[in-house]
């Protein structure tokens, strides 16, 4: 790994959208800075719409910044090349394929990699046991529950062994059993190799929960930082137990201090739309 | 069962019906002056029956089956390979989509049956037709619904793709083609159909062989019986070529759920 040279930095990017109609321009973030160390594991929480997904969809390379710069590993990233080769990207909807099999979803990458079809099913069986699907390679997604697809779209983006690991809510549509359980499992795969990375959330206590860091987002629009917090909590960690710690309990008193405005800003926007 | 049974009941109560009304002498003429008229018109269901019957044990309609089932294949076949790359084509490029939207719409607007005369003078009166007919039916359904499924594939599936680290080649096909091809087969049971429209007009229209060339030929020696025959032939072998589809889709389609199966874990 390059050791001391940040995984990802996004260096004041601002985001605008053109208005559909030709009125004014759309500003989802503005003078965002933000950096993520190798090995680093950082949450970016924030109100509901304030362009979460965007900073993403920009460190992911999808999206191209209206201003500023992404560099990858001391390298600049720019969209218009392509997608950043060492990230791997799990959407908070379901993106498997749905007429491919669990074993196919999961080699997908190697097959666009070009890696020979023994030996990615060999991979793919791997990954599947790892991620607790073993058995189940050659089900349907549809014929999978929630959780079930969610560790086949973990599985499919870890097999590449990206540097970088974006996440965008990538447990939101599931129960809160099931969530702490796929929580616990991407903490056990996350420590096995440390990528980087860049969790997006709306849930406090998962961000905290997870994180080594957590960036706190203003409202939308014209989102930007107002908050970054360290979270020194031990490692390993349980999900569900840490949430009773005292040091859980008051970093989440003094995050959500820093969010309730900004939450309640962007309700009251909502509200008046 | 049950359901079986009474399906086959209100078939043999339509028989019992045309055969009631048209057998001459039965029921004393209401309607028409003569008692022989209404078989005349309508056709008598025996008659047909042992024409069918006829048809069949001396071999005589396999050969005219053979040749619109043919021409139905054809039409299909080449149809859908159109529709389906022209469809991918313009999905995927949005001018050329934009200058051609017109002339689309207007093609597919225009009622295509009235080309038949004109592929007849272009293609001869063999088969190629025919095909021609069908091809420009089925182009359209497949046209319309791979353009259509094509421009609704989900963003996050095409950018999990692109993360995951597809080339354009290979976006196209494992992203676009099968989830164009899942539309195609949801337009396949049009599409056939269509394709023996094509062919039995087709025929009908001007032809030496096929099964629309044994109506015709009938309908000229107002031979109603014949006719009716003919249309039941047509009939039952749409109705197979519909199971035959089916079969194909069930097949082919497994990765779709079915009502009944979602989420099963």
């Amino acid at each position: 790994m390059d050791s001391g040279v940040p995984a990802l930095v996004l260096e004041d990017i601002t985001c605008r959208f053109a208005a559909r109609d030709g009125g004014e321009a759309y500003t989802a973030v503005a003078d965002t800075s933000l950096t993520v160390a190798a090995g680093e594991f950082v949450s970016v929480v924030g109100p509901t719409g304030c362009g979460k997904s965007t900073l993403l969809n920009i460190a992911a390379g999808l999206l191209a910044p209206s201003q500023g710069r992404v560099s990858v590993f001391g390298q600049p990233l720019v969209a218009a090349s392509g997608v950043n080769r060492r990230a791997g990207y799990m959407f908070q909807a379901d993106a498997l394929m749905p007429w491919r099999t669990g074993i196919d979803n999961v080699i997908a990458g190697l097959e666009f990699r070009g890696v020979p079809r023994t030996e990615a099913v060999a991979q793919g069986e791997a990954w599947l046991r790892r991620v607790g699907l073993a058995g189940f390679g050659d089900r349907y997604p549809h014929q999978m529950s929630g959780g079930m697809r969610k560790r086949l779209a973990l599985a499919q983006t870890l097999i590449l062994s990206p540097d970088i690991l974006l996440m965008d809510e990538p447990f939101s549509a599931l129960d809160v059993q099931t969530r702490q359980l796929m929580e616990n499992e991407l903490l056990a795969l996350w420590a096995e190799d440390k990528k980087s990375v860049l969790f997006i959330t709306h849930d406090l206590e998962e961000a905290i929960a997870l994180s080594d860091r957590v960036v706190v987002l203003s409202a939308g629009p014209a989102t930007r930082p107002i908050g970054d917090f360290k979270v020194d909590l031990p490692r390993p960690r349980d999900v569900s137990e840490i949430r009773m710690t005292p040091g859980f309990l008051a970093l989440h008193r003094e995050i959500w201090a820093a969010m309730k405005e900004e939450v309640l800003k962007a309700y009251a926007r909502q509200k008046a739309a | 069962m049950r359901l079986r049974a009474l399906q086959v009941l209100v078939l043999g109560l339509v028989i019992a019906f045309w055969y009631v009304m048209t057998a001459p002498g039965l029921v004393p003429p209401f309607y028409f002056e003569k008692p022989n008229r209404a078989a005349f018109f309508f056709g008598e269901p025996q008659k047909v029956f042992w024409i069918i019957v006829d048809w069949f044990v001396s071999g005589e309609i396999f050969g005219h089956l053979g040749i619109t089932l043919l021409e139905t294949a054809l039409g299909f076949l080449i149809g859908s390979v159109f529709g389906l790359v022209i469809g991918l084509w313009l999905a995927l490029s949005p001018t050329a989509s934009a200058v051609l939207d017109p002339y689309i719409k207007g093609l597919n607007s225009m009622p295509r049956v009235v080309l038949a005369p004109i592929f007849a003078v272009w293609f001869g009166l063999g088969i190629w037709s025919k095909v021609a007919l069908g091809v420009t039916l089925v182009f359209f359904v497949v046209f319309f619904n791979v353009y259509q499924g094509v421009r609704e594939v989900s963003p996050n599936l095409i950018a999990s793709a692109r993360m995951l680290g597809a080339s354009p080649r290979q976006l196209l096909r494992s992203i676009y083609l099968p989830s164009a091809m899942s539309w195609v087969f949801a337009s396949l049971h049009n599409a056939v159909g269509l394709a023996f429209v094509g062919a039995v007009v087709g025929e009908y229209l001007g032809s030496a062989r096929g099964v629309g060339y044994l109506i015709l030929q009938a309908e000229g020696t107002f031979d109603i019986n014949t006719v009716f025959a003919g249309i039941l032939v047509l009939t039952a072998f749409a109705l197979a070529l519909d199971a035959a589809v089916g079969a194909v889709e069930r097949r082919l389609m497994t990765w779709q759920p079915r009502a009944s199966e979602t989420e099963r874990v």
